[in-house]
């Protein structure tokens, strides 16, 4: 048992150094920069750094040693059981979880899930939350003075067809200012969680917009520090998805990493 | 015969700080019901690299039942009070501990049981697996591929101690001296 009490979490959100953005826009260019000699020098790096200290909060948070590489064992190659009535349909759209309309763009983010080979993992539960369109998340620690939004929480679940599709109705996202550094921005984005068919595939990531100015200004963003594993973060614009006087769509597929061992897992639930 | 990838996967990001009203669900960390029979508690804290405790992270665990069998039961996400899925989720509290009400771990075929274990918390830029033994057998445990290819102090990073009182407790330390075992499968 701790012996520390524990630093407020408010207090914790704030960097003590608060560098300029353009001291912090400077380490994320050097650290894409050594990290790309590593790869180049033959090192297998993970697509998200650990070690990214332009995101100030990792400093102590991160572990200094490399990963143990293991075999999954039994419980690691399945996952939690999730079915259809586990989630009611009105939870995808956030839209709805009020008795007024949230105020901003209504948006669908439809995508399906996928493991290494392209397969669609079916039955699996996808979370979301975000902030509203002013980019005020409803969590008390959030007191930017942007407006909350008395209709809109901005949590939502789903649960994969048998195509391994979800969709989501929502209001975009504004961006958010933090305390990382001084003037400090998030783009706008959406936390997504998802299982897939083994514990080993399990992700959080974040889905952000097409185009963001914001993109080469963030540390998380380019926590990811090859440009084609952050592309993968951006939803893609959907004319097709959008429909006539209601909502505009994007599309976010996303893929689970799964070991080997994890191809006949999915195979036997076939 | 397994084909190669065809698909990169997602990266991961950090769950943020506000995870706790998208991701918290009801009982979320009773995966047994409490004190029920068979029924521990697992907690501990989750400490950063200066030793304080982290008061925004999330730990989710997966386990076998006391048998060692592995639950294909929904339900995890609606807890009935009875049906033992293996899963739970807990946040930590401001003083950087979580705890679960669950059941412990059965081993299988002369291996040990354990929880498979996943750490989110702001700060922390993905994901993190690592795995939370179970004490007491000692053949068992001297004998994991896993835990007898570590020197003894990352071995005890990985073991839960068992309390008085017959709980478990465990701490994960991301950072540092002591820092806990993380894994890549």
């Amino acid at each position: 048992m701790s012996r520390t009490p524990a630093a407020a979490p408010e207090s914790l959100l704030a960097a003590p150094d608060q560098a300029t953005q353009a001291e912090i826009t400077r380490e994320i260019a050097e650290a894409h920069a050594a990290l790309a000699a590593r790869e180049a020098a033959g090192e297998s790096l993970p697509a998200t750094a650990y070690d990214f200290p332009a995101y100030r909060s990792s400093v102590l948070r991160h572990p200094t040693k490399n990963p143990k590489l293991v075999d999954p064992e039994t419980i690691e190659l399945f996952s939690p059981a999730f079915g259809q009535r586990d989630v009611a349909a009105i939870e995808s759209d956030l839209t709805l979880q009020h008795a007024g309309e949230p105020l901003g763009e209504r948006m669908t983010v439809r995508g399906r899930l996928l493991d290494s080979w392209g397969r669609p993992l079916a039955n699996q539960l996808i979370e979301i939350w975000q902030a509203n369109s002013a980019g005020r998340y409803i969590h008390q620690r959030d007191q930017h003075p942007a407006p909350l939004d008395p209709n809109f929480t901005g949590a939502g679940r789903a649960i994969t067809n048998d195509a391994g599709e979800y969709a989501f109705t929502t209001i975009k996202p504004g961006p958010y200012p933090w305390k990382n550094h001084r003037n400090a921005w998030r783009p706008a984005h959406i936390h997504f969680s998802v299982f897939g068919t083994s514990f080993t595939q399990r992700l959080v990531t974040q889905m952000y917009f097409p185009g963001d100015p914001l993109f080469a200004l963030d540390p998380i963003y380019n926590s990811i520090h090859r440009q084609k594993d952050r592309d993968a973060l951006v939803g893609v614009y959907d004319h097709d998805l959008t429909s006539p006087e209601w909502a505009t769509g994007y599309r976010f597929d996303i893929v689970v990493d799964g070991p080997d061992q994890t191809y006949f897992e999915q195979e036997g639930d076939a | 015969m397994i084909p190669p990838k065809t698909h990169r996967p997602t990266p991961g990001q950090t769950v943020g700080p506000f995870f706790a009203y998208g991701l918290e669900f009801p009982k979320q960390h009773e995966v047994a019901f409490p004190h029920s029979p068979g029924a521990i508690v697992l907690s501990g804290t989750v400490f950063d690299g200066a030793g304080a405790p982290i008061p925004d992270a999330l730990v989710e665990i997966f386990g076998p039942d006391a048998d060692g069998s592995v639950s294909h039961a929904r339900g995890a996400f609606r807890r009935d009070d009875h049906t033992f899925t293996g899963f739970g989720r807990a946040f930590t509290n401001d003083e950087g501990h979580y705890e679960f009400w669950t059941r412990t771990p059965g081993g299988s075929a002369g291996r040990p049981g354990f929880f498979a274990a996943i750490v989110f918390a702001r700060g922390l830029p993905n994901k993190l697996h690592t795995r939370i033994y179970v004490p007491g057998d000692d053949a068992a445990l001297g004998a994991d591929p896993l835990l007898s290819s570590l020197d003894a102090e990352e071995r005890a990073s990985l073991v839960a101690t068992r309390t008085p009182d017959g709980h478990l407790h465990h701490d994960i330390r991301l950072q540092g001296e002591k820092e806990t075992v993380f894994l890549a499968f």
